[in-house]
């Protein structure tokens, strides 16, 4: 018997099975969805506004649920998933659990696209500018990204580019706030830019849907090819993966799906840097399980952040991107610790 | 299958670091590559796998170019160990050694009993069942790349290209890993190793090819291709001889005189 053959105990830490991890977030995400729907300022009795809508009546109480409850539960589920989707794969991609939309600069780059749009007035000509110009913002910011920081990008190198993105998409940002014709436009941006799943409208949902569906369909789909790439780039490709095509595939899908989420919600961050982190040990760090899992974590979080949000008695009420970011961050401080502890 | 390579050329912007190099690796049988450090092994072992394009010359796959198989198909004939062995994740062992599956993977299965069985055979033959619930961080050196040896046996395919898999290895499990690339080509499959253990590599392969000077220096029986001529040429160190069980062996001894 040679040593290694003991057996140890090593390493026996609770996975869940995958499919009963799913279930449980699943089920957390619509309980948390039906919480979404029934919080809120105006009183509401939820089953009677229900079967008002099913009855095609238009009373107070339908109107409520359809024009402000819906929009409101639907986009917490959409951005959510998106944002803790993009997360894990960037994570993937990079090999680096600080990769995220917000702290790389994606979402910063989205937001200054879909600012543009506000600045020269499109999106009062027609809808789908919004989510476009979110969507070309969060592109240009990943293929910068990858330009600069490289392919396995280490953690600093990494850091440095989402700084530099971070800093370029923000002072352009400020630029279109100075250069704004009217107070009105500047405030008007300004609240938009914190974040938030407050007043909009179904139509956003329909809008971005689509998108954030293909983005998803992208993203998900690399799941295989981010489980080959933890063995590095040489042992990915002899895994029959074409990383160039895997690269474009995840920048394409991040920009649908975050450019998108930015476009209707103003950024949000750190959803996508939380998420991936506190699942990735339930399915036993493998990147390619990760995906799915952090679309519903995110999800989740995202709704009970903006359910958090109608509860706690501040008023004007807090902004979601505020709430994340203020969770989001000191989580970073200690990610950020730990890292350089290991290293 | 066959892989042959013809006037491979290798250079970085104008520094050549290989020139013409012709080779051929078959079935059924161990081939060596060894060579001193910055000799071109890693760099011809990545081409030969389709990792790399060549500056020049072309590698055949059993008369066909990689573009004609497909990186897929290709993936299933051909299983590489990197060297050194990066594992950015903490995954599982069992986990890792899966991922050799992945070339042959169908859209919405999961692990059928081909796999599972590729997988279970793999993780017995590089010894590393009694592992497998750890996770990748809590392995030492060595035991991670007999992890990956099992990575790239879960392929089960007829080429294995490993680079420096014994390097990080105790003796027992060297021996051990040497014993077992050698069975396998044995048993009808192309098997190229790089090695700078000589002694390791005159003992297991069928074939070595002595890369130095911007080329192939010799290829051949082993003991034919680590002349005492060659190896003061390619490495400059001096050798003491031995024999065992009618096997001869070497060991480096001192530098040579310059």
């Amino acid at each position: 018997m040679t040593p290694a053959s003991v057996a140890d105990t090593w390493g026996q830490r609770l996975v869940p099975p995958y499919g009963l991890l799913i279930a449980g977030l699943s089920v957390l995400v619509v309980v948390l969805f039906v919480t979404s729907l029934v919080v809120g300022y105006a009183p509401l009795d939820v089953l009677k506004a229900v079967r008002d809508v099913v009855r095609g009546e238009k009373t107070l109480g339908a109107l409520v649920f359809v024009e402000l409850r819906m929009p409101r539960a639907l986009l917490g589920c959409l951005v959510g998933f998106s944002l803790g989707l993009a997360g894990a794969s960037l994570q993937g991609l990079m090999r680096n659990p600080l990769a995220e939309p917000g702290v790389i600069g994606i979402s910063g780059a989205a937001a200054f696209g879909a600012v543009l749009v506000f600045y020269f007035g499109l999106a009062g000509a027609l809808s789908l500018m919004l989510p476009l110009g979110g969507i070309a913002g969060a592109a240009a910011a990943t293929f910068l990204l990858y330009a600069l920081s490289g392919r396995g990008a280490g953690t600093i190198s990494l850091i440095l580019a989402g700084v530099a993105i971070n800093s370029f998409a923000g002072a352009l940002t400020s630029l279109a706030l100075n250069l704004s014709p009217n107070p009105y436009a500047v405030t008007e941006i300004v609240f938009w830019l914190l974040g938030s799943l407050a007043d909009r409208s179904l139509p956003y949902v329909w809008l971005v849907t689509p998108l954030m569906l293909l983005g998803w369909a992208l993203l998900i789909a690399s799941g295989p090819a981010l489980d080959g790439l933890t063995l590095g780039e040489d042992t990915a490709r002899s895994l029959g993966f074409d990383l160039n095509r895997l690269r474009l595939q995840l920048i394409a899908g991040t920009a649908l799906a975050v450019g998108s989420a930015v476009a209707v919600t103003g950024a949000i961050g750190f959803v996508g840097l939380v998420v991936p982190h506190l699942l990735r040990p339930l399915v036993a760090h493998r990147p390619g399980r990760l995906l799915f899992v952090s679309g519903l974590g995110g999800a989740a979080l995202t709704l009970a952040a903006d359910i958090g949000v109608r509860i706690v008695p501040i008023r004007p009420e807090l902004k979601l991107g505020v709430v994340t970011a203020l969770i989001g961050a000191p989580f970073l401080f200690s990610l950020i610790y730990r890292l350089r502890e290991e290293a | 299958m066959e892989i042959e390579a013809r006037g491979i050329a290798v250079r970085f912007g104008t520094t050549p670091l290989l020139e013409g190099v012709d080779l051929v690796m078959r079935a059924g049988e161990m081939v060596g590559l060894v060579g001193p450090n910055g000799s071109g092994k890693t760099t011809l072992l990545r081409i030969l796998a389709n990792l790399r394009a060549p500056e020049a010359g072309e590698v055949r796959y059993a008369g066909r170019t990689a573009r004609a198989i497909g990186m897929r198909e290709l993936a299933r004939q051909i299983a590489y160990l990197a060297q050194g062995g990066s594992v950015h994740w903490p995954m599982r062992v069992e986990n890792v050694v899966a991922l050799g599956r992945l070339p042959h993977r169908r859209a919405f299965y999961g692990v059928d009993a081909a796999d599972h069985d590729a997988i279970e055979a793999a993780m017995m033959a590089a010894d590393v069942l009694s592992l497998r619930a750890r996770t990748m961080s809590q392995v030492s050196g060595g035991e991670r790349m007999r992890v990956l040896l099992a990575r790239a046996l879960a392929v089960d395919a007829p080429i294995l290209l490993a680079d420096e898999p014994i390097a990080a290895l105790d003796p027992l499990h060297q021996l051990q890993a040497m014993e077992l690339l050698r069975s396998i080509a044995h048993k009808g499959r192309g098997v190229m190793v790089v090695l700078h253990d000589l002694a390791l590599a005159t003992r297991y392969c069928d074939r070595l090819i002595l890369l130095a000077d911007g080329g192939v220096l010799d290829e051949g029986p082993p003991e034919r291709v680590l002349t005492d001529a060659h190896l003061v040429r390619a490495y400059g160190v001096e050798v003491v001889r031995g024999e065992r069980d009618g096997v001869p062996y070497l060991l480096p001894w001192k530098l040579s005189a310059p």
